[in-house]
């Protein structure tokens, strides 16, 4: 005897509307929290990934983890200046740049009543930093001038804090310092950043010595070469890491913490909506008993009965998965600024929606349903037609 | 009495339905309970900050020192007390996976400014005669089995080198909500060391500890103190240690906000899914209602009976949820004692499980009420199951 008609599961959802509508909303809300945290592990992955560039080699100092705890002497910068792997732009120049990096504490917009402040992080860039990073576009302004007290600021510090719009002045070390533009870097971690000229930046904060070394490789290959050379070189105590990896490495802690968040909040959700699933399909067996007894009568087997209320049950997972993910998808729209626990500055980053996290976050609503159906489809397929026909 | 009866009667009715809706709550009520646990958790230095102790620092960012000749003249503001200064180390232990708040500090002002750290008399006076002697919390030793006469070496990320220490005093909180997961040395051996790798760090401090005579004068001698150094190369920022921690949770702010709203949406999951058993027992129960009204109860006695059944339901699941939170917490605290030092139930927390509990019985018993009241005698009496 063939299966029993998929319109039968779905005309009895339909049925039973108010109950259908509380089940699935409820399992609606797991699949939400089960994917935003996910999109926002991944938001801030793609992020931190997407800053760096794959030719691109960061240099800090051994055993720091990040370019503000680094430190580089102009003699060892000078020396891997000189490395043959390191590329030649068009007038001969090294395409290398020797940065400075700090933080500055600055008021976050919006939370007049508090004193909050956050970390930015404030780069000493140099001219050959641009070409290095041609995600960064100005959208605002005009470039700062080398030699002088001017910064240009990524387009998350310009919408979340306070006093960094064009032409305004910030203060510190004993100076102050114009906003002559404003850069959008995209979705990167450059966006979180305010860049000033070098050696301005390095004299107010009475440094001698730089942060980190940026330099692009002849060709990517080379990379094993030059970290050999730098990481070999006893005059040096330095490490070398492709940029791309430097950023990823930097997205890990608050990744995982993210992640282990998410996953241990849902399984902990998804046992309510389980139960709000198995007192459905339950009462949907208590209250159809002479029903199945009828199509059992009719010839329909054990199994056909089991597979109709499994999909019943996958039915309520689906479509509890499906608005789920719907609601999470508008998420896309929302950025959000944080510290990175990492690097301790902040950094703005989208929640980001990919295949993965949708087939994710289904799997997951379909295991919901079936777990919660299983049971009541199985006392359903074992009843004796003669006892389910009895039941009136 | 009898009220009483009738409702447990009913709410116990269908046994596996009930099992399986106050299981549900139970579950819910203990999410709920431990991530209010997480959010307060994150304030809990915050909590146990003093209002008479002040924090300075360099008023560029956190990351800029001070000089330590800053020190006299912090001393001559007037209220202050007592002056104790310290540098954020960053160190690690093995590896990176070991992390655990550390700094060096100059231990005697620093140990009479906190007060809730207790320190066995003898081990203190080691700890001070040591230059290289260190001093951990007690969780801290717990966790690594340290013992007093341990070598510790710790690995700068920020000062490089493998620092070489010697435990030589354990504390332990005045109450349980001090964090014991901290651990310091002293500054001086910290100076003596970067004088020989980067003369230019050395004399140098990341914050001021001030201890004020009175508190209700500390934010006048915050404002003092900043005016002491203004125009000056490194100019400060004064605050009280409350403020001073608070500003840390406030870079978090996203996250914290996160886990408060998923704190909610729990509760929106359960309160479905308890709307759902009361859509069910009232729809079973329709020929009862209809019984109930042809005797002459009227709405009120039916909305009663519906509401009464779905406290019972969800007391029931949110006591046995809230039972549940101290055991799992305290499991759950052990786990993540580097991120959360101090993970303690507070009674706040249990209130709003109560809280949590009404609303939702509140909620899910609305749409079931007004279906049973409205329905009409006759159509109540026809309908069968």
């Amino acid at each position: 005897m063939a299966a029993v008609p998929l319109s039968y599961s779905f005309r009895n959802l339909w049925k039973r509307r108010l109950t259908t509508i509380l089940t699935v909303s409820g399992m609606a809300l797991v699949v939400f929290v089960f994917s935003v945290v996910l999109m926002m592990a991944a938001g801030l992955q793609k992020t931190l990934v997407e800053t760096g560039s794959p030719d691109n080699v960061v240099v800090v100092r051994k055993a720091a983890t990040s370019e503000v705890m680094s430190t580089i002497d102009r003699k060892s910068a000078s020396i891997v200046e000189m490395l043959p792997q390191v590329a030649a732009g068009n007038q001969g120049q090294t395409m290398m740049a020797k940065e400075s990096v700090v933080l500055i504490a600055l008021k976050k917009k919006g939370v007049e009543k508090s004193s909050s402040h956050s970390n930015v992080t404030v780069r000493g860039i140099q001219a050959e930093s641009l070409p290095l990073r041609p995600q960064v576009k100005l959208v605002a302004g005009r470039m700062l001038r080398a030699g002088s007290s001017e910064v240009i600021v990524g387009n998350s510090i310009a919408k979340g804090f306070r006093g960094v719009g064009l032409q305004q002045t910030l203060n510190w070390g004993m100076r102050t310092w114009t906003v002559v533009g404003i850069f959008d870097a995209g979705n990167t971690g450059f966006s979180s950043e305010i860049w000033g000229d070098v050696d301005q930046v390095m004299q107010a904060f009475r440094r001698t010595i730089f942060n980190s070394l940026i330099f692009k490789l002849k060709n990517q290959d080379d990379f094993d070469a030059a970290k050999a050379a730098i990481e070999k070189d006893p005059r040096l105590t330095l490490e070398a890491k492709h940029e791309t990896k430097y950023y990823e490495d930097q997205s890990e802690v608050m990744a995982k913490f993210l992640r282990i968040l998410g996953l241990s909040l849902t399984v902990i959700f998804s046992i309510g909506a389980i139960i709000g699933a198995m007192i459905t399909m339950y009462s949907a067996v208590a209250s159809r008993t002479a029903e199945i007894g009828t199509l059992r009568a009719l010839g329909f087997r054990r199994r056909n009965i089991l597979l109709a209320f499994l999909t019943e049950s996958l039915l309520l997972g689906f479509t509890g998965g499906f608005l789920g993910l719907f609601f999470a998808s508008f998420m896309q729209f929302i950025s959000i600024s944080t510290v990175n626990f990492q690097t301790f500055s902040e950094l703005a980053f989208k929640f980001t929606l990919t295949p993965g996290i949708i087939l994710e976050s289904m799997i997951f609503a379909l295991a919901m349903g079936l777990i919660g159906g299983v049971l009541p489809a199985l006392r359903a397929s074992k009843m004796k037609i003669v006892d389910a026909l009895r039941t009136s | 009495m009898m009220l009483l009866k009738i409702l447990f009667r009913n709410a116990f009715h269908n046994k596996l339905r009930s099992f399986l809706t106050i299981l549900g709550i139970a579950v819910a009520i203990l999410a709920f309970g431990l991530l209010r646990t997480v959010i307060s958790s994150f304030y809990a230095g915050v909590e146990a900050a003093s209002t008479s102790r002040l924090v300075t620092r360099n008023a560029i960012s956190i990351i800029f020192p001070l000089p330590i000749s800053y020190t006299e003249k912090i001393r001559q503001v007037e209220g202050v007390r007592m002056v104790s200064y310290g540098n954020w180390f960053g160190g690690i232990y093995i590896n990176e996976k070991n992390f655990f708040p550390n700094f060096c500090v100059e231990p005697r002002t620093y140990l009479a400014l906190y007060p809730e750290f207790v320190l066995e008399e003898k081990q203190k006076k080691a700890f001070l005669a040591d230059r290289k002697g260190a001093v951990a919390g007690q969780k801290l030793a717990a966790k690594y089995g340290w013992k007093i006469g341990d070598p510790i070496t710790l690995k700068g990320t920020i000062y490089p080198g493998n620092w070489d220490f010697v435990l030589r005093a354990i504390y332990t909180g005045r109450d349980n909500t001090v964090d014991e997961t901290q651990y310091f040395f002293h500054w001086t051996y910290f100076n003596e060391e970067i004088k020989k790798i980067w003369p230019r760090y050395a004399e140098q401090v990341g914050f001021y500890m001030i201890g004020v005579t009175r508190p209700d004068i500390a934010p006048d001698v915050a404002l003092n103190i900043d005016k002491a150094f203004k125009s000056s190369l490194a100019e400060t920022l004064t605050e009280t240690e409350k403020a001073f921690n608070l500003g840390f949770i406030a870079m978090a702010e996203a996250i914290v906000t996160a886990i408060q709203m998923v704190s909610f949406v729990v509760i929106f999951i359960i309160m479905a899914v308890v709307a759902n058993t009361m859509a069910m027992t009232t729809r079973e129960r329709t020929g009862d209602y209809a019984i109930m009204k042809t005797l002459g109860f009227g709405a009120t006695d039916i909305t009663i009976l519906i509401f009464g059944e779905a406290l019972v339901v969800t007391l029931t699941g949110a006591a046995i949820g809230i039972v549940l939170t101290f055991p799992v917490a305290k499991a759950f605290g052990q786990q993540l004692s580097t991120y959360f030092p101090v993970f303690l139930v507070s009674a706040q927390t249990i209130y709003m499980d109560i809280a949590a509990a009404f609303l939702i019985a509140f909620f899910a018993a609305i749409i079931p009420t007004r279906h049973a009241i409205r329905i009409r005698i006759a159509d109540g009496l026809r309908r069968i199951g």
